[in-house]
């Protein structure tokens, strides 16, 4: 693992409106290549608008935002990250691999080409044979890998994740976790998810940034040392119940996540887009 | 109505299930037909039965005539040793068809051009909407003598006469389209737009990649509308024209001759109406050909 910074926040913050709220204030923060790094904090404290500040999405009010070397911007124009939402967002025009095509047809990708990707990814996420039908005939996790093949198509060094297994039931959510951690792991790419459960960020991340309410800032930064690969039996380990109740103790000193599992209620996403 | 009641195709033509459902809808069509038939064989007994007035209404052959009648009267010479009134109409209906398809065609472009500039720019929007609600505000019939006074001249000696009749066939065609366009292209997913966002993609490319085919249900909706409407505004379009080879000259003609001959004007109506429903059945089909759509998301 190499220590190059993907991500570095200086000083990042984000009002909305002329002296209206203060979503995100002072954040600094440096997301190491390799790293799975979760946001987790109560509804409203601007982990997803941190995520969309970093995708360039959204932009800062005030501080320094560097990805890959490069400005927000840049790096959102040269293609450096992938991001999966908490829905799927899939054109239910487009059959799945097409689907997944979408970012490798506007980068002028051959159809030749697309379509051995297409067919990689799809075994990638465990989908061969369902690249000719549409979205609507797949279940809420089939969809959500969808578009995780989608956000890794073009090889990204980032993934950018905002809550994406927040709609699914449990059950869905923990195969699609261990999933997702064996795709990192042959991926090597970065991970920035934003979640609302502690257990997934503490089972998924190498490190988690545990946010205040509002104004968002960065409460606590708790290393998670659990070993590679996790699976299962990670989740019946002590650690990671130790791990589990520190990440609820930093929460609690930031300002109560009593109210934190009402998933995006007061939260201020979006805003960026026309 | 009926494509609400239609799945989507997602399946080949021949599945079971489809054509069960059309058979029900032939079926549903057919029994309809029957009702409205019986019901205006029934009030028509009734009011000579019991020589019902309605003001100046009266039942008689001249008013309601039978609906055996106005079939009858299709496979009968119009005049003296002539052609059958279906063939007169068959070639009526071609000749209106030609005028309501090209100006159909003209009026979806045009409206969908237009749909797509507005917006674009919402400046352009508050500009010209109100004067594209205004332009239908005006009644066909006073526009299309206007246009064709100027459109006909200029028409190369092909399009003569019958192109101002498909100029407002488009009339009533494009706004409809536009409206929907307009819509369709504007209501696009937040999410679905910052995903194109995040790849950088050209406004172009939103416009082609997502806005575009995220519109069509709505654009298609438009399209069923203005079908029919484009076959209304071809016919109303031959009155001040003077074209004799529509169906609107043959209205005109079996107009006067109603009082000696009622059923005639029935059952050129009757062609004219069977004409719009083709024309909206081409769109239908053409939309459950292009359109690949959660059956939810079908507009």
């Amino acid at each position: 693992m190499s220590t190059q910074p993907v991500v570095s926040l200086r000083g990042v913050t984000k009002s909305f409106g002329a002296g209206g709220v203060t979503a995100l204030q002072s954040i600094d923060l440096d997301v190491l290549a390799g790293e799975f790094v979760s946001l987790i904090g109560p509804s409203g404290c601007g982990k997803s608008t941190l995520l969309r500040v970093v995708g360039d999405l959204v932009d800062a009010t005030s501080g320094e935002v560097v990805v890959n070397g490069k400005s927000a911007r840049q790096a959102r124009r040269d293609g450096d990250y992938g991001i999966v939402f908490q829905d799927a967002v899939l054109y239910d025009w487009r059959t799945v691999a097409k689907n997944i095509a979408l970012p490798l047809e506007l980068l002028g990708w051959g159809k030749a080409r697309r379509e051995k990707r297409v067919e990689e990814l799809l075994g990638l996420v465990e989908l061969q044979g369902f690249g000719g039908l549409h979205p609507w005939q797949l279940s809420g996790g089939m969809q959500q890998r969808v578009s995780i093949a989608r956000a890794l198509s073009f090889s990204p060094a980032l993934l950018l994740m905002d809550e994406p297994f927040g709609a699914l039931d449990e059950m869905t959510r923990e195969r699609l976790n261990g999933e997702l951690l064996r795709i990192w792991e042959m991926s090597g790419s970065t991970v920035i998810f934003v979640t609302h459960s502690i257990s997934e960020a503490v089972f998924l991340s190498t490190r988690v940034v545990v946010m205040s309410r509002r104004p968002g800032r960065i409460a606590a930064l708790v290393d998670i040392d659990l070993p590679q690969p996790r699976n299962a039996d990670t989740r019946e380990e002590p650690h990671f119940f130790e791990l589990v109740t520190e990440v609820r103790d930093r929460l609690r000193e930031g300002g109560l996540n009593e109210e934190s599992t009402a998933p995006g209620e007061g939260e201020l996403v979006g805003e960026g887009t026309p | 109505m009926a494509d609400a009641a239609m799945a989507p195709a997602r399946s080949p033509l021949l599945d079971p299930e489809r054509v069960r459902r059309a058979a029900v809808n032939v079926g549903l069509f057919v029994a309809v037909l029957v009702v409205i038939w019986g019901v205006w064989e029934a009030f028509r007994a009734f009011g000579e039965a019991t020589g019902l007035r309605l003001g100046q209404f009266e039942v008689n052959d001249r008013t309601m005539p039978h609906v055996h009648d106005v079939l009858g009267t299709l496979f009968e010479p119009s005049r003296r040793n002539g052609p059958l009134l279906v063939d007169i109409l068959w070639d009526a209906a071609r000749f209106t068809a030609k005028e309501a398809a090209v100006g159909f065609l003209l009026g979806a472009v045009i409206g969908f051009v237009l749909g797509a500039l507005l917006a674009h720019s919402g400046l352009l929007q508050r500009g010209f909407l109100p004067y594209i609600v205004a332009s239908q505000t005006i009644p066909i019939l006073a526009v299309a003598p206007m246009v064709v006074v100027w459109v006909n001249p200029r028409m190369p000696p092909g399009l003569k006469d019958w192109g101002a009749v498909s100029v407002i066939a488009a009339y009533l065609t494009f706004f409809p389209v536009t409206i929907n366009t307009l819509r369709g292209l504007t209501s696009v997913d937040p999410r679905a737009l910052e995903l194109m966002r995040s790849y950088a993609a050209s406004s172009w490319k939103v416009l082609w990649k997502l806005r575009f085919p995220a519109a069509l249900p709505f654009i298609f909706t438009a399209l069923k509308i203005a079908a029919p409407a484009s076959v209304v505004g071809a016919i109303i379009g031959e009155l001040p024209a003077s074209i004799q080879d529509g169906l609107g000259g043959a209205i005109l003609n079996f107009n006067q001759y109603y009082i000696t001959a009622p059923t005639r004007l029935w059952a050129t109506n009757l062609i004219a109406a069977l004409l719009g429903i083709a024309f909206f059945l081409a769109v239908l089909l053409v939309e459950k050909l292009v359109v690949r759509r959660a059956p939810e998301h079908v507009a």
